[in-house]
This record gives structure tokens, C-alpha cells and sequence, in this order.
């Protein structure tokens, strides 16, 4: 019952922690348009400036500021939104596909240097000891599970309202418009670039925070963390949630990551031993066949707007 | 012609091997309607989106309020006064037709990130102002029923109307208008006609873009022919229609 209770908690974290990444990638695509597959990217970029920023000093490795882990929250917040903003000003002219494969290209980047930037990063070894909220209590693993869970809950919730607040206001409006006809909005008086390179800075600094606590919630991490499937993961949470919705995004979030625990715990009982390496690839197939099943059936997610056909 | 509103001066766009429009200017004086004529080819849609800074001049001149506006992005046009509509019609489909209107409002305090976060009453009252103004130009416009509908349901000629009611949100002292009476039944005619009468009087100036020979000359006092990218009469919708060589151009002889 214990352990129940205690593993409930750590998988709620990790759900909501996704849940802060997808509410960063609807603010991108279900508000405003943007095609951003480099989630996993900014999603590191995070989990490393505050890793870096909180860390104790180390021998052979740059940084280990020692600094409480909220200066480390808003150093993640700030670096993954430059470097979104800095992709959004180089891909100002480019649309659809063709953004998602130069953002594709740049969680590449992104990638490539947590490997070799050792002097950085700690390469492929990553970085440890990475400062735990509530460290004192780590021996009672409910208590200490539960008070994660609570302040993993408390920043997506503060996240949540401030996208709620952000998407019914003015500046949300014009994103809004910008997604349904670029053109229009410009003979309105909207700056298209303007405003793409915010939304893009807003939502990479939303996928970096998330980067942060998790980071913070593990306390170890390494370049495996970011590879591309967790981009997927997270397009396939905001799909089945519904692009659109702030809420979707959160709920999307939870169901998506209860079938990958749950067809990864599947594999691993029903599954002889030496086919366990293969059949871990049935989680993706998994999710490829329930974002199938949506998009036939439910095409706006959960909670998605209704959409007419134009 | 004292002080126009808005004047172009030598406008030349080539794209390519192609010379679009050809050292054409005109002038725009206060209050005016001024009508836009010539056959399929002849320029009037590149000259458009010239004055409207879609498309940037290869050379020539574009004053706006007296001030150069030539080289500046399209999206400052708006709040220098002067707004433009679409020939096909460019509503924002899945947004209410109060969105829509509320856009196009300019300078709104609102539209920072972090003002949202700052100042949020002085955004819910510019809000409030916005709404209001809103409303009654969808009710001048007669879309007032329809203020929370998404404006993908309208017809096509709601859609005009909706363009017309969204670019006055701005307080425009300009309006170009691209083909207003195109696709549109004769009763929605009239009162797209009307309703341009309406907005004369209360001083904006349009150009209009137009095809409906009837339309030009019930609307404009003067009237300019493009044909071959260059200006080719000037004069009342009478005027011009007796010209021989606004009846060779349109019949043709542009082309030869």
C-alpha cells in the first residue's frame, strides 16, 4: 500500500512534469502555429543551465555554482527562452515542414553537445548530484514523493494559469489570428515576426523549466534523457489532450504517460526474457496506434475546440 | 490637389524580365473616392499591394500622411491610418467575429506579454472601449447578430462586410479596397455601396479597386485607367468610359 502510494506520487510527477512541456508546445502550436520538433532540446537546455547553476563545484567541470535551485529554475527558464528565441529569429521565413526540420535540427545541436561538451556537460555521463528539493527526508519515501509531487504540481499549476491568463488576453488574440492568416494579421497591424519569435521564447522557456524539475526531481542527468522520442511523446500527449487546450494539454499529458508506463510494465511481465530488448519498442507502437486511434475518431483530442472545415 | 492623404510618385515594380507597374503615380486627396480601373493585366493589383507595402517598390515614391512610407514594413501601415481589405476576403475563420473586430484595434496595451501581467485593468478597460466600438460597427455593418459566431459561417459577402466593419476598428483615415463587389448578390451590393456612402461622409478616404462598371460610377468622383502597368486616362467614370483609348485597352487592345 505503501509503495502504491509512493510510486502514485513519483508517477504523477513525471506525468505533470511532461504536462509543463506540452503546455510550453501548445502555447507554440495549438495558439499560435508553430511546427516545433526540437522540443527535446529545450527541454535539456533547461535541465543543464540549472543543473550547472545548482550543482556543487566539481574538479573537471565548468560551473557547480552551488545556487538554491529556484535561481536554478529561472537560469533554465531564461537560457532555453534565448535559445528559442534565437531559433525563432533564424526561421522567421520558414513555415510548416520545413520549421520542423530545422527545430529537429537544432535538438540535433543541442544533443550533440551534451555529448561532447564534457568540459560542460559531463558528456555522456551527464551531470550528478544535482540538488533535491526536500533532500532531508529522502529516507521516507512517501513523505518524500508526495512533497515532490506537491511542488511539481504547484508549478504546473502556476504555469497552467498563466497560459490560461495569456491565451484569453490581447497578446493571445494575436497569436490566435497569426495561426488562422498571417496575412490578414499583418494588414492589421500585427508584426508576424514579432510575435512569432515571442511565442517561440515563451513556450522554450516553459519546456525549459519543465527541464529543471525534472532535472531537480531526479537529481542525475545524462544525454539519453533528451532523445527524440521524447519530442514524439510529447506531440503525441498534446494531440490526444487536444491542441488548443491548456487543459488537454495537462490531462493529454497523464493519459499518454499511463500508457507508456503501462505497456512498458506489460512487455516486461508478459514477454520472455531474451525478446525484452525488442518488444520494448511496442511502447512507441503503443502510442502510434492510440494517436491513430484519435485522429480517426476524436480529431480534436479530449478537450480541443471544434473545428469547421475551411 | 492640397496636402493628399496619400500620393505615389514614379512607382516602378519589376519582378523578373516583367515590369508589373511602370512609373505610376496618382494622389489621393482628403475625402475622396477614388476609383481604380483597367483590364485583367494592366497593373492595378501589384499597384495595390504596392501602396498597401505587401510588395516593396523596385523605385519610386510612397507618402502616407506626409510621411515616406516606401520602404516600411506592411504591418505599420495601419497605425500610420490607412487599412486595406481583401479581393478575396481574409476573415480569421475559427475566431467570433468580435475577435475578429477586436484585432484590429491599434496600440492596445494588451498585446505586450508582460503588460498582461502588469496592467491588467487598464487592458480590461481598453477592452471594455474596444467592445463597445465593436459592436457598433458590426451593428453599421449588419453582422451585430452574429457578433459570437465563428466567422467561418458567413457567406462571402458577409465576409466583405466583416473585412470593411474590421479594418474600421483602427480609425483608418484610408481605406484601399480590393474588389468590394465581387461575388457579391445585387441586395448586398447596395449595401456594401451604401454603407462606403456612409463612411465617406464621416471623412475617410477610399480607393477602390473595381471591376462593376456600375459600382465605379455610382461610388467614385474620379477615376484612373491602368493598362500596361502605367496610367492611361484620368477622369469621371463618364469621362474615361468614352475615352477611345480606355475602349481599345478593354477591348483588347492592351494586349496587341
Amino acid at each position: 500500500m505503501i509503495d502504491l502510494l509512493s510510486y502514485g506520487a513519483f508517477f504523477l510527477s513525471t506525468a505533470l512534469i511532461f504536462g509543463i512541456i506540452t503546455l510550453g508546445l501548445n502555447l507554440q502550436w495549438g495558439l499560435t502555429g508553430l511546427f516545433n520538433v526540437g522540443i527535446a532540446g529545450f527541454f535539456a537546455i533547461g535541465a543543464y543551465a540549472s543543473a550547472i547553476l545548482t550543482t556543487p563545484e566539481v574538479a573537471d567541470r565548468i560551473g557547480g555554482f552551488g545556487l538554491p535551485i529556484a535561481v536554478g529554475w529561472l537560469g533554465a527558464m531564461a537560457l532555453a527562452g534565448l535559445a528559442a528565441a534565437i531559433t525563432g529569429i533564424a526561421t522567421l521565413r520558414l513555415k510548416a515542414d520545413y520549421l520542423a526540420i530545422t527545430t529537429f535540427g537544432v535538438a540535433v545541436v543541442v544533443q550533440l553537445v551534451m555529448l561532447n561538451a564534457e568540459a560542460l556537460t559531463g558528456g555522456p555521463f551527464g551531470v550528478a548530484f544535482i540538488p533535491r528539493p526536500f533532500a532531508g527526508v529522502q529516507d521516507q519515501p512517501v513523505l518524500f514523493n508526495a512533497l515532490n509531487l506537491m511542488v511539481v504540481a504547484g508549478v504546473t499549476l502556476a504555469i497552467y494559469l498563466a497560459l490560461e491568463h495569456l491565451s484569453r488576453s490581447p497578446w493571445g488574440r494575436v497569436l490566435r489570428a497569426l495561426r488562422e492568416d498571417e496575412r490578414a494579421a499583418i494588414s492589421l497591424g500585427k508584426s508576424a515576426r514579432s510575435y512569432r519569435v515571442q511565442a517561440f521564447a515563451a513556450g522554450g522557456a516553459v519546456m525549459g523549466l519543465a527541464g529543471a524539475v525534472q532535472a531537480h526531481f531526479i537529481g542525475f542527468i545524462a544525454p539519453d534523457n533528451y532523445l527524440p522520442t521524447l519530442t514524439f511523446q510529447v506531440w503525441a500527449m498534446l494531440m490526444v489532450g487536444g491542441s488548443g487546450s491548456n487543459r488537454g494539454a495537462v490531462l493529454g499529458s497523464i493519459v499518454v504517460w499511463a500508457i507508456w508506463v503501462g505497456s512498458g510494465a506489460a512487455t516486461a511481465a508478459l514477454v520472455p526474457g531474451d525478446w525484452q530488448a525488442r518488444a520494448a519498442a511496442l511502447q512507441i507502437v503503443a502510442i502510434g496506434v492510440m494517436l491513430c486511434l484519435i485522429l480517426l475518431w476524436r480529431p480534436q483530442g479530449f478537450f480541443g475546440p471544434r473545428r469547421g472545415r475551411m | 490637389m492640397a496636402d493628399p492623404v496619400l500620393e505615389a510618385r514614379n512607382l516602378t515594380r519589376r519582378f523578373g524580365g516583367v515590369t508589373a507597374v511602370d512609373g505610376m503615380s496618382l494622389a489621393l486627396a482628403q475625402g475622396e473616392i477614388l476609383g481604380l480601373i483597367g483590364p485583367n493585366g494592366a497593373g492595378k493589383t501589384t499597384m495595390f499591394d504596392l501602396l498597401a507595402g505587401s510588395v516593396v517598390p523596385t523605385s519610386g515614391s510612397i507618402r502616407l500622411m506626409g510621411a515616406e512610407v516606401a520602404g516600411e514594413a506592411a504591418h505599420k501601415r495601419l497605425n500610420r491610418g490607412m487599412g486595406r481589405t481583401f479581393q478575396i476576403p481574409r476573415p480569421f475563420p475559427e475566431l467570433s467575429l468580435l475577435d475578429n473586430m477586436l484585432i484590429a484595434r491599434q496600440g492596445q496595451t494588451g498585446e505586450g506579454f508582460w503588460a498582461n501581467f502588469t496592467a491588467p485593468r487598464r487592458i480590461a478597460a481598453e477592452e471594455r472601449a474596444a467592445r463597445e466600438k465593436a459592436r457598433a460597427l458590426l451593428e453599421l455593418l449588419l453582422l451585430a447578430r452574429l457578433a459570437n459566431e465563428p466567422a467561418r459561417v458567413l457567406s462571402g459577402g458577409q465576409r466583405k462586410l466583416l473585412e470593411l466593419a474590421r479594418v474600421m476598428m483602427a480609425d483608418p483615415q484610408v481605406i484601399l479596397l480590393d474588389e468590394p463587389a465581387a461575388g457579391v448578390n445585387a441586395t448586398l451590393l447596395e449595401t456594401i455601396i451604401d454603407r462606403i456612402r456612409a463612411i465617406n461622409a464621416q471623412g475617410v478616404t477610399f480607393l477602390l479597386i473595381e471591376h462593376n462598371i456600375d459600382m465605379v460610377q455610382r461610388l467614385c468622383h474620379r477615376v484612373l485607367v491602368m493598362a500596361s502597368g502605367a496610367l492611361l486616362a484620368e477622369g469621371t467614370a463618364a469621362e474615361v468610359a468614352r475615352d477611345p483609348r480606355v475602349i481599345e485597352a478593354y477591348l483588347g487592345g492592351a494586349a496587341a
